[in-house]
């Protein structure tokens, strides 16, 4: 790397550096913006979770959505993995099954964006802990 | 774009680093690497995450789960289950002493909540020697803007503008300080950032230089342009190698991207910064006998004025301030002077970092607004004194500072206010003392520490502090007189009003401050030849009870020097004359029978 020579250049480098810490500053405040868990349990990577993980998190950024993706264990839909759950802030978390890079990208561009609800969707069968305290 | 999707940032502060994070970092980049996840996850070591308490700790980011006193061998764990099936591991976690609950991420842990960090803003979050993580995060961005969108003057206001006051401890205003030695016309100026911190259990200025150095490099070069100078120099004490270490590469990267050195991003300014090590003395953080002891000479301060900013380093204008309020720099300027002032006090804007340590269940390191109050520091981000006993007092400003007890708890802490109380600022260490402690035993241990640290230049504080450090172990010993006290607080007075520096015009401050709070306690000392705390060896006296006494002999086993006599199932007896009063009879004993008077 050489030497920075202008404030421009150092502007240049900083957009280009800041997606490598960026995710630290946004966990901070996962409640702000639209969170993704992707069921990532043996049944699930076997089922394709680690490539829908890797194409969510490269296609959010490619369309410029803020967004925090972190996995979690087995959901327990191991009939319609991979399973991935959304929560757009404001509104009460959604589980989405068998959702493969086409699926991904349904949701992303029509649930996340828009708001639209699609086709996919597991109904909750069970309360958390969290929940019932 | 980033190929990573998990980052474990796991600290590697002096004190995690000494509970064997080191290897933490090892055996995770091992794991991740067996798992085949080298592109997936990445380790980062980054500088502390001020809850020394529970150290190590691994952070695991996106789900901002929080490990605590995490062991080399749980590296398998973490990876096997966390990183790869995404489970949590529970044991790890930490436990809320209170509500009996796990926490799983900093958010939520009462440590973090009241905090607001602008000085520690990267110390946890990124790779202190990685500077493009630095820039990453907005790293001299400030310095940038400063050179080629402000005069030196407007830079100068901006930071007088925002109030922000030295921390150091003075509490004098870091812009007006900055103004004295720009208006000063000379050929060579230097910017001096005192990093010789001496305050007993204060550790703020090392923690930043180790998990943000580069925010020092970048302030003293924003220093360097407002005032006119293109030397810095970092006046840091040997004993802190790790953050030598972590400041030469910070410096060393600066210079390589051309952020130190000749024509710093274009704009024709030059500064450069080199270290001089302190070997430890305390005096040496008094501005002028750090500038002496820079210069070659005895580490002894000298009368101000001449202040430094007219007449410093080599006869040079030099300004001099401290690692924590350069850390505050680089944010004022980006963020602007308005925003800096509206957080904090009245009288004082912004944040301050304080050390806890003593009898406090969370020790560690805490950045505040100025003005919360001590019970919001102590209980709330403390999690209180520890083992549940009852708070006595806090000693604020290390041994130049004073005592604040039960009734300052709801006082605003900012400088006025302490100062008011009767303690003072300082650099922000903290120790929390409980009915344990003995109040004169504390005066002492400070005055010890003074008495070891005084330069000897002056008669008060050489002399005047070695008297009071008699009078205070004549009394410890049992020997005090009630005209004692009048003493201490005559001497006491003298040495604050004739001493030279600033070590000695603070140094009886313990003393004083015990006195006037806890007077009972020198009571007890002199008049009952008592120490209400059992603290002090001399005034205690070990009995037995013969009521509780079965007579099991235990005590007696368990005695080292034999002053324990009686026969079995026959009430014992201590031999005061004998017994050293070391408390193995005490530990022994199963039915209480062995108490102090």
């Amino acid at each position: 790397m050489g030497k920075i020579k202008t404030l421009a250049d150092l502007r240049k480098m900083r957009e280009k550096l800041k997606s490598e810490t960026d995710l630290r500053d946004k966990s901070e405040h996962p409640e702000d913006m639209v969170q993704i868990k992707v069921a990532m349990a043996t049944c699930c990577i076997a089922s394709g979770s680690r490539e829908t993980m890797n194409y969510i998190v490269d296609e959010l950024e490619k369309r410029n959505v803020d967004a925090v993706v972190t996995q979690t264990g087995c959901m327990g839909y191991c009939y319609a993995e991979p399973t991935v759950e959304v929560t757009v802030p404001g509104k009460e978390p959604i589980v989405f099954g068998y959702v493969d890079e086409k699926k991904a990208n349904e949701i992303i561009e029509r649930y996340i964006k828009n708001g639209e609800l699609v086709e996919g969707i597991i109904p909750m069968n069970y309360r958390s802990i969290e929940e019932t305290k | 774009m980033s190929g990573y999707k998990i980052h474990l940032l796991v600290c590697g502060g002096t004190g995690c680093k000494a509970s064997l994070s080191t290897a933490v970092v090892e055996n995770l980049n091992h794991e991740i690497k067996t798992q085949g996840l080298d592109d997936f996850a990445q380790v980062v070591t980054t500088g502390c995450f001020g809850f020394c308490e529970k150290g190590p700790i691994v952070k695991i980011i996106p789900d901002n789960t929080f490990y605590v006193q995490v062991k080399p061998e749980d590296a398998r764990e973490i990876v096997e289950e966390h990183i790869v099936k995404g489970r949590k591991v529970e044991r790890l976690l930490y436990h809320d002493p209170d509500k009996e609950t796990i926490v799983s991420d900093s958010k939520h842990m009462n440590f973090y909540k009241k905090q607001v960090r602008i000085a520690l803003r990267n110390c946890g979050v990124i790779d202190p020697e990685n500077i493009d993580e630095y820039i990453a995060r907005d790293g001299y961005k400030a310095l940038g803007k400063v050179l080629s969108e402000k005069t030196p003057e407007e830079a100068i206001k901006l930071i007088k503008d925002s109030g922000l006051r030295g921390r150091g401890g003075g509490g004098f205003s870091t812009g007006m300080k900055w103004e004295l030695a720009a208006k000063n016309i000379s050929d060579e100026k230097y910017v001096v950032c005192n990093a010789d911190e001496g305050d007993p259990g204060a550790f703020m200025d090392r923690s930043i230089l180790e998990g943000d150095p580069h925010t020092v490099v970048e302030a003293m070069a924003i220093c360097g342009y407002s005032i006119g100078s293109n030397y810095g120099l970092v006046y840091i004490r040997a004993e802190y190698p790790l953050a030598i270490e972590r400041l030469k590469t910070a410096i060393k990267q600066a210079r390589d991207y051309g952020l130190l050195g000749n024509n710093i991003l274009g704009t024709g300014f030059k500064f450069d910064i080199e270290l001089r090590y302190g070997a430890g003395a305390f005096v040496c953080g008094e501005e002028t006998a750090l500038i002496h002891s820079m210069e070659g000479s005895r580490g002894e301060p000298t009368m101000k004025p001449p202040f430094p900013s007219d007449s410093g380093y080599l006869g040079k204008p030099t300004t001099v301030n401290n690692v924590e309020t350069f850390a505050n720099i680089p944010v004022i300027i980006n963020k602007g002077a308005a925003w800096f002032s509206s957080i904090g006090s009245e009288k004082a804007k912004g944040t301050k970092v304080f050390a806890l340590a003593g009898k406090i269940n969370n020790v560690g390191l805490i950045e505040v607004p100025m003005g919360i109050t001590l019970r919001e520091v102590i209980f709330e981000i403390g999690g209180g004194i520890k083992n549940g006993k009852k708070f006595k007092a806090v000693q604020t400003g290390g041994p130049s500072g004073g005592c604040l007890t039960e009734k300052h708890l709801d006082t605003p802490i900012d400088y006025d206010n302490l100062i008011a109380a009767g303690s003072m600022m300082g650099s922000g260490g903290m120790v929390v003392m409980d009915e344990d402690d003995c109040m004169v035993d504390v005066a002492k241990f400070f005055l010890d520490f003074t008495v070891e640290e005084s330069c000897g230049k002056c008669a008060p504080c050489r002399i005047g502090n070695k008297r009071l450090h008699e009078i205070l172990e004549k009394i410890t010993k049992g020997n005090g007189t009630p005209e004692d006290i009048t003493r201490l607080i005559n001497l006491g007075t003298v040495i604050k009003d004739t001493s030279l520096c600033g070590l000695g015009q603070s140094s009886p401050n313990p003393v004083l401050a015990t006195i006037n709070n806890f007077m009972d306690e020198y009571t007890a000392h002199i008049e009952d030849k008592k120490c209400p705390a059992g603290v002090c060896k001399a005034l205690m006296k070990y009995e037995i009870v013969d009521e509780n006494c079965v007579g099991c002999t235990a005590c007696a086993r368990a005695c080292p020097v034999g002053a324990i006599t009686g026969e079995r199932k026959e009430i014992h007896h201590i031999d005061t004359s004998l017994c050293i009063k070391c408390g193995a009879c005490i530990d022994r004993c199963k039915f209480n029978a062995v108490i102090i008077k």
